[in-house]
């Protein structure tokens, strides 16, 4: 029989181990941003969008290649017939009023994300603005449709 | 005769119904007094402490070495997958979202119903077997907070702490054969990774589900122990039963909580 | 009731499936002070009526008193603190595996009065001296003899000084030398104690020595009683074949079958 003393540090080295092992899992293998986001200071601006493609919410909101913010929620607005997408931002990026918002993919078949191009105004987005310049998503089926339309209309002048 | 035998098959279907919600009746009845008794358990922390010795420490080198191979398979396949479409950076992401929020859990359940869901079934079938439990109840001690109780606990704390040294440990492997062997570029393995594994969305769920797989394997453990038949056949038969049923449990179990975590994500 | 009697059993019978009952109407009593032995032969429901004295199983009819309660409607708080008067040496010892003999010992003490470690160690190392184990405190139960499990086993039981011992087939498995101390200390020890003993037992010779009295069970039933001197000189067939270890008598050799002869030519 072991004795109680060896026991108690074998366990005690092993319940260790087990929190080593979350503390590492939680700070050098998950997305820091989301702890930053979520205990930081953020602010929230919305952007209108006639198409959303693949987006959805926690996706990224990149500017630069940067990642500043997430998707906080994606609504249909009944009135407008357009996707309303609010976004919350780090506080610590600030962006001119009249910055354009893209719905980007990340690679071919990547996950889509919103990208931020700053644009040249003095005055910076506050809480609870709408960012005025958007771009849908790209999607693929209407790329087609418009390719093949254009090749058809094509034919048809070259008939006359 | 048809009717007969369609009358028979339909009886037999009964009993087996029957005998299954009898049984899952006295299962959350012990479940219940087991809940009960867990005051003595944490009270007298010492008996606890000797459990996840047996429960966690002793499926320590199985759990480690068993994580090395499955993260250095994830390496190679995933490796082997993804440089066809010419993103083997990816290997970092791959290898840690399917251990943090699938392999890591699951296969240490597994692991660990195997390894300690059978040796506490065969522990407490044991002590039934040879009278100790009855011995115990004439002494007017509870065998289910006295013994039952601390192998539970022993159990439900040790398997999260498994089930993350596992998942380190697989992606340790992931590293070895991606940037060790192979030569990937080390920053974008890590960065790669850290780039798209979630706290919440992986790592808290994943031991969200190491908790509830500790849960019940635990139980179904020390349930089947103490409901063992009192002969050695008895007690063989059900630590076949603990291993077979957790397996079915921890795999149904994943399912439903996967369907329910990883939904709309 | 009478308050001489620490047990008593008034017409108790019990069944597990109402078809077959174990036992079917026993009346018997344990005076205080005294061994009683329960005889029978293997599955005559002897080691049942240890478990209804126990409160493990509840008679499905007929009345169980212990210490002049009725164990009829008891509680299970009620049934504790009734068994804290009790110790039960079980049939192989049933001792805690993992623990060595001195844990064993201290467990009840341990588990039910809270004492401090400086006064349990001397109290264990008295129960031990008394079976003549106090040189194997430190060894673990896998270590001992049959025998030695046994007096551990006592040493166990009477860590709480009982008021009523009860032994399950306690002379089973031993050699002659092992069977006679248990023998003499299951004697020794009631009379130190000042306790009531019931030694549930198939084995004649070794009880009669040791016992004021004797309960015969056959078939759920009490078929014979009385003190030693008694049943040795019994005439009573049963009795009679118990005692002397006869194969054939009112107990069969054969198990109920049908006629040998029709058998062997029907199966052809």
């Amino acid at each position: 029989m072991m004795s109680k003393r060896v026991l108690d540090i074998w366990v005690g080295a092993f319940v260790l181990a087990g929190l080593v092992s979350i503390m590492f899992l939680a700070l050098r293998v998950a997305n820091q941003s989301t702890f930053a986001l979520a205990a930081g200071d953020t602010y929230r601006v919305q952007a209108r969008f006639d198409n959303i493609g693949g987006l959805k919410v926690r996706a990224p909101v990149k500017s630069a290649g940067v990642l500043v913010g997430r998707v906080a929620g994606i609504r249909f607005d009944n009135e407008s017939f357009e996707a309303v997408v609010a976004l919350e931002l780090d506080a610590a990026y600030r962006f001119p009023r009249d910055t354009a918002a893209k719905i980007l993919t990340s690679g071919l078949l990547g996950e889509q994300y919103i990208g931020l191009a700053a644009g040249g105004d003095t005055v910076n987005l506050n809480d609870g603005d709408t960012l005025k310049i958007t771009q849908s998503a790209i999607v693929l089926e209407n790329l087609i449709g418009q390719f093949l339309y254009s090749k058809a209309a094509d034919g048809d002048e070259k008939k006359q | 005769m048809m009717a007969r035998g369609l009358l028979d098959l339909l009886a037999a279907l009964g009993a087996r119904v029957n005998g299954a919600v009898v049984r899952l009746g006295f299962a959350s009845r012990f479940f219940l007094a087991v809940l009960a008794g867990s005051g003595t358990s944490l009270r007298r922390l010492p008996l606890t402490i000797r459990e996840i010795y047996f429960a966690g420490v002793l499926s320590l080198v199985i759990i480690v070495v068993s994580a090395l191979f499955v993260g250095m398979v994830l390496g190679l396949q995933g490796y082997d997958t993804l440089v066809r479409y010419g993103s083997a950076e990816a290997l970092g992401t791959l290898v840690a979202l399917s251990l943090t929020r699938e392999l890591g859990p699951v296969l240490a359940a597994l692991l660990f119903a195997s390894r300690a869901g059978s040796a506490i079934t065969a522990e407490i079938g044991l002590m039934k077997t040879t009278e100790q439990l009855s011995a115990m109840e004439m002494m007017a001690v509870d065998p289910i907070a006295r013994i039952v109780g601390p192998r539970f606990w022993g159990g439900v704390i040790s398997m999260p702490l498994l089930a993350a040294i596992f998942t380190l440990v697989g992606i340790f492997g992931g590293y070895l054969i991606g940037v060790v062997l192979i030569g990937l570029d080390p920053g974008s393995f890590w960065s790669q990774m850290q780039g798209s594994v979630e706290l919440r969305e992986d790592i808290v769920n994943g031991l969200i589900k190491a908790f509830v797989f500790g849960v019940a394997v635990t139980l179904i453990a020390v349930f089947e122990g103490y409901d063992a038949v009192p002969t050695a056949e008895g007690v063989s038969r059900a630590t076949t039963r603990t291993v077979v049923t957790s397996a079915l449990a921890i795999l149904a179990l994943d399912f439903v909580l996967t369907a329910f975590m990883f939904r709309g994500v | 009731m009478s308050p001489d009697n620490l047990v008593e059993l008034e017409h108790v019978s019990f069944a597990y499936e109402r078809a077959r009952p174990v036992l079917s109407g026993v009346t018997l009593r344990i005076p205080r002070g005294k061994v009683v032995a329960i005889m029978g032969g293997s599955g005559s429901g002897k080691t049942t009526i240890l478990r209804l004295i126990g409160g493990a199983l509840r008679a499905t009819g007929g009345e169980v008193r212990v210490f002049g309660s009725s164990m009829k409607r008891i509680g299970a708080a009620e049934l504790y603190r009734l068994r804290r008067r009790m110790g039960m040496l079980f049939q192989f010892g049933a001792l805690f595996t993992d623990l060595s003999v001195f844990e064993n010992v201290a467990f009840p003490m341990r588990e039910r009065t809270g004492l401090p470690d400086e006064l349990i160690r001397p109290l264990v190392l008295m129960k031990l001296q008394a079976v003549g184990l106090r040189g194997a405190a430190a060894l673990m139960p896998q270590q001992l003899s049959g025998g030695m499990a046994r007096r551990v086993a006592l040493a166990r039981a009477i860590a709480l000084d009982p008021d009523l011992m009860m032994y399950d087939e306690p002379f089973t498995g031993l050699d002659p030398i092992s069977l006679g101390v248990i023998g003499q200390l299951i004697r020794r020890l009631n009379d130190a104690l000042g306790a009531s003993s019931i030694v549930v037992t198939h084995d004649v010779h070794e009880s009669l020595e040791i016992v004021d009295y004797v309960y015969f069970i056959s078939d759920g039933r009490v078929v014979a009683e009385g003190a030693p001197d008694e049943v040795r000189r019994s005439t009573m067939p049963f009795v009679h074949q118990f005692v002397h270890a006869e194969a054939d008598g009112p107990v069969p050799f054969h198990y109920p079958a049908p006629d040998y002869r029709s058998e062997l030519v029907a199966a052809r």
